[in-house]
């Protein structure tokens, strides 16, 4: 009855830290966005939310402890999301 | 991958790695869904800056920050049920995911009286109110109901499925020696909870 997949047992208490960031960062999306920082806002919303989705993953979702083909095509899947945004919007201001 | 195929308790066949990547891929499949919509919502904003402005004020606040609370903490129960498993306290585990359920169902009556209150201002697709409004706001409050309407689908089918994990704790078939089950239904919890974290900002906070 050995452990099968190489478990790494992520403790109690570090999982309510990680919530506990997660609260923050909900709180500092909400403050930044009083603010009107014009074109920045949507920047800021999005990378904190990035963080918080890295956050979710990681620990959470136990990526940090998975083998290297899973993070792999995980981070893969992310960086085509991205791309795909990006060769979107290159159009767009392209012909605005 | 050699380390996945060890034989594990009874059966000699049970692969926790295969249906974990199993669950990754389908997950993937999810980002797709979401991500065409998000697409289409990054679109219909860069086109309609300040209507999607004017729709977002009209949306509740508080209402979506307790929302976005609601459901960081049950990805929170859910991965401290987890690490209960692992730890062989079975009853521990059990009552977490039951607290995820009850956070799931606090999130969907809060979502119900977002919803009427828009439908009651008329704003649901196809309503005299929606049919007014400029082709930015129309566009805005379609996504606004579409998006979240998918996401709230996907909290019930998470609910439901963290049901039956909870059942298959009670009954001993997820257990400290097994709990890939567990283990993929907290994924598709917490994917719940990734797409909520970016739909939060998007719709109730973007000025």
């Amino acid at each position: 009855m050995s452990e099968n997949h190489t478990e790494h047992v992520v403790d109690y208490k570090f999982n309510i830290l990680v919530w506990m960031d997660l609260l923050i960062f909900t709180l500092i999306t909400i403050e930044v966005a009083q603010f009107d920082l014009q074109d920045l806002t949507v920047v800021v919303a999005l990378l904190v939310a990035s963080v918080k989705t890295f956050l979710v993953g990681s620990y959470f979702m136990h990526l940090k402890f998975e083998n290297r083909f899973l993070q792999a095509i995980v981070i893969g899947v992310a960086v085509i999301f991205v791309l795909v945004l990006i060769l979107l919007f290159s159009d767009y201001l392209f012909f605005k | 991958m050699s380390t996945s195929t060890i034989s594990h308790g009874h059966n000699e066949h049970f692969d926790s790695y295969g249906k974990k990547l199993g669950m990754w891929l389908f997950l993937f499949t999810e980002v797709l869904l979401f991500g065409g919509l998000f697409i289409v919502y990054a679109t219909y904003r860069f086109l309609n800056h300040d209507a999607f402005h004017e729709g977002s004020a009209e949306l509740n606040l508080v209402v979506g920050a307790i929302n976005t609370v609601v459901l960081l903490t049950s990805s929170l129960t859910v991965a401290l049920s987890i690490t209960a498993i692992q730890k062989g306290n079975s009853k521990r585990a059990f009552n977490l995911i039951v607290v995820t359920i009850l956070l799931a169902l606090a999130f969907l009556v809060n979502k119900y009286f977002e919803w009427h209150a828009k439908y009651d201002h008329g704003l649901f697709p196809g309503m005299d109110h929606f049919k007014e409004l400029s082709t930015g706001e129309s566009q805005f409050f379609f996504l606004y109901f579409f998006m979240t309407g998918l996401h709230a689908i996907h909290v019930i089918v998470g609910g439901i499925l963290l049901g039956v994990i909870a059942y298959y704790i009670k009954k001993g078939t997820v257990n400290k020696d097994r709990y890939i089950y567990l283990e993929n239904g907290g994924l598709y919890w917490h994917l719940v909870d990734v797409i909520w974290i970016y739909l939060f900002p998007l719709f109730y906070l973007i000025i």
